[in-house]
């Protein structure tokens, strides 16, 4: 399955311009390799014959939606996995990856996802993990430090080795990870997402950082989802799609459209069909919110915001600016320190739960595992999860059989839950599947507010859509959304206004029909932008 | 995949192996045949001590009424979540206190007295129970400490009273108990011999089943046990649901001490109804944490520890080989790799296993519960 | 741990001989008092230690042992069994030792290798403690008569064991003294070798130790294995050097006592130790009383260190977190 240009070995000049900065790459044969790699996880095809190589001094990026099995072959090329046929190959040589240990000895170092470092422990003992010198028995860390510095300086990261892992920042951390892979001599390193938790500024420097590497020699290979990045960033970019290579291009010959598309397989519609909202009254009233996160720190710091009835309100930030703690405040999962949330004219600043559900508020929550579903209990348990206590799925505490299968058939027709067995273990369902119970739930009751938190997160395309449609759906009834994304794709296509987070602050907000990235990249990252309106209503 | 496949091939295993272990203690004159009809004769008094006579089948179901009372109230403890290890010391307190109230209260007819003389060991034991609940519930306080030392503290605690103000005063008594409770305190007869305790546990068994499965109650509760996050979103009061978990677990054991004392001794002796704590865990993990497992063995442990008394009369082995076999059992059943290992049996199924492991509800709970 | 908590053991510990002095009768001397409890406080936190440092081995590699009873048990028997078969005691601790690590090895492979929840399999190790304990000395021992080899004799430091009142502490069993000398190698082992970095890191984050290369897997097992040893040794205690016999149950729930003196000395040896101290204080107040003349009932004192136990997993005195990956099985892909 594989279309577009694919030149395998030298012979063919690629002369590659845009990208990363014009500086032709020469045109060797792979440093690293993957010739045939196939995985098989039970009765799931992660990776099917698959094709791929970087070469010395050049950025390739690997392109693809979640499950399309980038992750599965970066494990393969990095020894966290052992393939089921196929080879990986290092200058030409056929070689065989039992652990991470052998990798890291081969040259190859990897930037996780999340990050592998830990947390109580400095910069330098995480660096040294594996490969601790040591004097007479004893950890001897001297010398490291000072070449962690050094190293940082050459690369233009600046770092403290006696720093703990854990007081620093995201963007910080992940330059450890760089720095670490360095340190192992790592000649071609490997990023699996690293912008997911980075600011566009933050994302920036990174490419900095490795439009340097790459200069002085280091194969870059480069995971994302996001087409606009690859773009900017990359010598050539492979799609990958259902765990096959689904096509080679250069980024020059690309455009955000074409590369969706390799990406799905079809056409994709990047933007969203929706009617213009009609707001009426303010629905979701929060005002100088100020929660408190799990180390007692103040995530939120005194949010305003009003959703109306009819409108759909976005939450752009960056993760870990607070919006977590803000949904959870909002829907009672969290206590508030100070300030206060009303539905309409009702406060529920102090409200359960449970009280908030029957008041009209629903969630989607952020992590649909942990919050949202209980994975062995059944679709038919979990379509009612919150509402077993009314009537008809109980009555005098004696929960109802019959009503509750009769509320499932329906639901999962109407929402098109597959497979459309009520009795089957929800922890069965595919991520989309899931979500969809979960919506399912959320929307076939009557809701005047609704709360959800990265809704799209893990889902496939085509549920995509789905979402986002009875995200619409339920504004055109009238209920009042606040949808909190890490995608700004997403907010732009779905909602009515933004509103930016950072730092636990609504630092601007803006009409999404007439946004710009820019303006909006810019407030997540802490800048404030001119045309900032007034937020708080 | 039958849900009851693993267990009794653990206990035929278990049972095997402890026939080995019979085998090697004991005499072994004229050849190897010799030892194994050994063998066949300990199982055979086993099987004879627990059910070969009217009294002794009696006597087994004696004593499988405690034990299905604790066992249940362990079941009830994981499927909320929560490991109960206090058994012991909650069965402790619900025999002192409702001793108490049997001996000391003489004035109500029997209909009065023997459920308020219950209801006391129910509540001691709630309250027992709940202590633990809470604190997990408020401070994250893991329940299997907790609940072990408030065994312990229980003990002590009986200790000084059975020694101090309970203790029965009268010139003939010599050892650490109360005075024996009052007529009316007492449960009675449904054979001679036979107290009708036996109907109260299987009465409380079907209840347990029914709220458990068919109320609002067990349903929070089994959600709190396999996600306390998400019954926290669907707007359950964790804190409160695991405590009660703990209470409800907390007074079946409660109730076993009582009925203990208003069926059987008919008073509180310190070291009686010792040894229910371990047991009663082995029974509910042997019974997949559902009611009819469990029901199922608390009838084999009480039958092994009946027909164990004849076994060491026929054959001179301790009866501490039934502990081994116990052991043994439990080993199996919390390793159920090592019975597919052996009898070749697939992979179990990923559904109602996968996420209820290493979470809260331990050692995989069958689902429906029946 | 902080200086407040180690504060407020050494206060608590204070209060307790204190309390002793002031509620003996006058017919015992202050003196005697003195030097009885610290001895004997010293003497019962031996096991508490040992197995406080069996269980810190285990939990700082991520695996939870709440098996340190059963550990002991077992290893209390086997010691016996080793010292009475052969007359010699140095094998008998040596045996105790091997029983340890053969339960740490089932725990190992029942809790890493199989994936079993690790509080189940911590119980079942329990249980088949007490069981084939129970079962065997019956058997074994009242069967073929056998009689212990006696106690260890105790090792006493010239000068020093001569001195007034503290002069006691100076003169020790050798697995008392083992137990002494392990603190510091334990905090030197975990908190500065390489092999302790690694520990550590298994126990923290096992995905990010796999990442750099190590073997989760075999650092667990190890861990765990030599955390069995040592709680061999706390065994070998209570039928070498406190009771030359083997009662069944005879560690009455003392390796779950030492459990909660590693929770409460938040994971690290020293913590551990001194939160041993103070259990052995009250277990000294508890056994001395009557000595002393204390007109308080001895199931009260005996209840005391549970309570403590409780309060102190309540986080009444202040919380710590154990190692963040304890109690769950590590799925290397």
């Amino acid at each position: 399955m594989g279309s577009g240009t694919h030149d395998r070995n030298a012979g063919l000049a690629m002369n590659v311009v845009g990208g990363s900065g014009g500086a032709p790459v020469p045109q060797e044969g792979y440093v690293l390799e993957a010739r045939g790699l196939t995985k098989r996880y039970g009765s799931l095809l992660a990776n099917k014959d698959v094709q791929f190589g970087v070469r010395r001094g050049e950025i390739v990026a690997l392109l693809g939606e979640n499950g399309a099995g980038k992750t599965t072959l970066m494990n393969m090329l990095f020894g966290m996995t052992a393939p089921d046929s196929g080879s990986v190959l290092i200058d030409g040589e056929a070689i065989r990856l039992q652990s991470p240990r052998d990798a890291l000895a081969l040259g190859i170092g990897m930037v996780h996802q999340h990050f592998m470092l830990v947390p109580p422990f400095t910069v330098a003992e995480n660096i040294a993990l594996g490969v601790e010198p040591s004097r007479r028995g004893m950890l001897d860390l001297g010398d490291l430090e000072a070449q962690i510095t050094a190293l940082g300086r050459r690369f233009g990261i600046d770092i403290d080795p006696r720093a703990f892992v854990k007081d620093l920042s995201v963007g910080q951390q992940q330059r450890v990870e760089i720095i670490k892979a360095l340190y192992r001599g790592a000649r071609v390193m490997i990023l699996d997402e690293p912008t997911a938790v980075l600011t566009p500024q933050e994302a920036d420097d990174l490419f900095k950082v490795l439009r340097g590497l790459a200069h002085e020699g280091t194969g870059i290979v480069f995971i994302s989802h996001k087409l606009r990045e690859v773009l900017d960033l990359a010598h050539r970019i492979v799609v990958m799609r259902r765990g096959a290579v689904a096509g080679e291009v250069l980024p020059r010959d690309a455009s955000p459209e074409s590369l969706a598309s390799l990406m799905v397989g079809r056409d994709v519609l990047l933007r969203v069909e929706k009617a213009k909202s009609v707001p009426g009254k303010p629905m979701i009233v929060v005002r100088d919110l100020v929660v408190n996160d799990d180390r007692r720190v103040r995530a939120v710091d005194g949010v305003s915001l009003s959703v109306r009835t009819g409108e759909i309100v976005g939450v752009a930030g960056v993760q870990g600016n607070g919006q977590t703690e803000l949904v959870e405040a909002i829907t009672g999962l969290r206590t508030t320190q100070s300030g206060s949330f009303h539905l309409s004219d009702r406060d529920l600043t102090r409200a359960t739960v449970r009280d908030r559900t029957d008041a009209g508020l629903a969630h989607i929550p952020e992590d649909r595992q942990r919050h949202g579903l209980v994975l062995p209990f059944t679709v038919e348990q979990n379509m009612i999860l919150n509402r077993y206590y009314r009537a008809p799925f109980s009555r005098w505490l004696v929960m109802q059989a019959k009503a509750m299968r009769d509320q499932a058939r329906d639901l999962v027709g109407r929402f098109d839950v597959r497979p459309a067995n009520p009795e089957a273990p929800v922890g069965s369902l595919s991520g989309g599947n899931k979500q969809k119970v979960i919506i399912a739930r959320e929307l076939s009751r009557d809701v005047r507010a609704l709360v959800a938190a990265q809704p799209t997160r893990g889902v496939d395309v085509g549920s995509i859509e789905f979402i986002h449609g009875a995200l619409i759906a339920a504004r055109d009834a009238g209920a009042a959304v606040l949808l909190v994304s890490a995608e700004l794709d997403e907010l732009l296509a779905v909602s009515d206004r933004i509103m930016v987070m950072f730092r636990g602050r609504i630092v601007g907000a803006v009409d999404s029909a007439t946004a710009s990235r820019e303006d909006i990249g810019l407030m997540m990252a802490g800048g404030v932008s001119p045309e900032v309106e007034s937020v708080t209503r | 995949m039958i849900g009851g496949l693993i267990p009794s091939l653990a206990i035929v295993t278990a049972l095997l192996i402890g026939g080995v272990i019979i085998w090697a203690s004991g005499p072994r004159l004229d050849g190897p045949w010799f030892g194994i009809w050994f063998v066949v004769e300990a199982y055979q008094a086993l099987v004879e001590g627990a059910f070969g006579s009217r009294a002794s089948t009696i006597d087994t179901v004696l004593r499988t009424v405690p034990y299905l009372f604790t066992g249940l109230a362990v079941m009830v403890g994981f499927r909320g979540g929560m490991f109960n290890i206090g058994a012991e010391g909650q069965l402790a307190v619900g025999a002192l206190a409702s001793a108490w109230v049997g001996f000391t209260v003489t004035s109500l007819p029997l209909i009065i007295h023997l459920p308020l003389v219950l209801l006391t060991g129910c509540l001691a034991g709630a309250i027992w129970g709940g202590i633990a609940g809470l604190l997990k519930a408020r401070t994250g306080a893991h329940e299997v400490i907790t609940t072990i030392m408030l065994n312990y503290v229980g003990g002590q605690l009986a200790a000084y009273l059975l020694n101090g103000v309970l203790r029965d005063r009268s010139p003939l008594n010599v050892i650490a108990q109360t005075p024996k409770v009052a007529e009316t305190a007492r449960l009675p007869d449904l054979i001679p011999g036979l107290h009708s305790g036996v109907i109260l546990v299987i009465g409380v068994a079907v209840l347990v089943w029914f709220v458990l499965w068919k109320t609002t109650m067990g349903f929070e509760l089994r959600m709190v046990g396999i996600n306390p996050d998400a019954a926290s979103y669907a707007g359950v009061n964790v804190v409160r649901r695991m405590t009660w978990a703990m209470g409800v677990s907390g007074l079946l054991a409660g109730l076993a001490g009582a009925v203990q004392v208003a069926g059987v001794n008919y008073r509180s002796t310190l070291g009686f109804n010792v040894g229910y704590g371990f047991d009663s865990i082995a029974i509910a993990l042997l019974g997949r944490n559902t009611v009819s497992g469990v029901v199922l063995s608390s009838i084999l442990f009480a039958a092994l520890r009946t027909g164990a008394t004849k076994l060491q009369f026929r054959t001179q082995i301790s009866t501490d080989i039934i502990s081994v076999i116990q052991a043994l059992v439990l080993l199996m059943i919390a390793a159920d790799q090592i019975i597919r290992w052996i009898y070749r049996i697939g992979p179990a199924q990923p559904e109602a296993v996968a996420d209820a492991t290493s979470t809260a509800a331990p050692v995989a709970s069958s689902e429906s519960g029946r | 741990m902080t200086r407040g908590r180690f504060a407020f053991i050494i206060g608590c510990i204070g209060l307790l001989i204190g309390g002793a002095e002031v509620l003996r009768s006058p017919d015992v001397s202050a003196s005697i008092v003195a030097a009885s409890m610290l001895a004997t406080m010293l003497r019962f936190a031996t096991p508490l230690t040992l197995g406080a440092l069996a269980g810190l081995l285990c939990e700082r590699s991520g695996v939870a042992n709440i098996a340190i009873e059963g550990m002991m048990l077992s290893a209390a028997f086997g010691a016996f069994l080793g010292a009475a078969a052969t007359k010699n005691l140095l094998i008998g601790v040596l045996a105790g030792m091997a029983v340890g690590v053969a339960m740490a090895t089932l725990h190992a492979w029942l809790s890493v290798t199989l994936r079993v929840d690790q509080i189940v399999s911590g119980t079942v190790i329990n249980i088949m403690a007490a069981g084939i304990t129970g079962f065997l000395s019956t058997e074994v021992v009242r069967r073929q008569a056998l009689v212990g080899a006696g106690l260890l004799p105790a090792l006493r430091i010239p000068v020093l064991a001569d001195l007034p009142v503290v002069g006691p502490v100076f003169q020790q069993q050798p697995i008392a003294w083992v137990a002494l000398l392990l603190v510091p190698i334990t905090h030197l082992v975990i908190f500065h070798t390489p092999w302790g970095l690694r520990l550590r890191s298994v126990g923290e984050l096992p995905r990010a130790a796999h990442a750099a290369g190590i073997n989760v897997i075999r650092t667990r097992y190890t861990a765990v294995m030599i955390g069995g040893a040592i709680a061999g040794i706390g065994g070998a205690y209570f039928t070498l050097e406190s009771v030359p016999a083997f009662e069944p149950l005879m560690t009455n729930g003392r390796g779950f006592i030492a459990l909660a003196a590693l929770i409460f000395g938040g994971w690290t040896p020293a913590g551990a130790w001194a939160a041993s101290l103070l259990f052995g204080a009250a277990n000294a107040l508890h056994i001395n009383a009557q000595q002393f003349g204390i007109p308080v009932p001895a199931q009260i004192v005996g209840m005391f260190p549970y309570l403590l136990t409780i309060v102190i997993l309540a986080g009444v005195i202040g919380r710590v977190s154990p190692p963040a990956a304890v109690g769950t099985p590590y799925e290397a892909d």
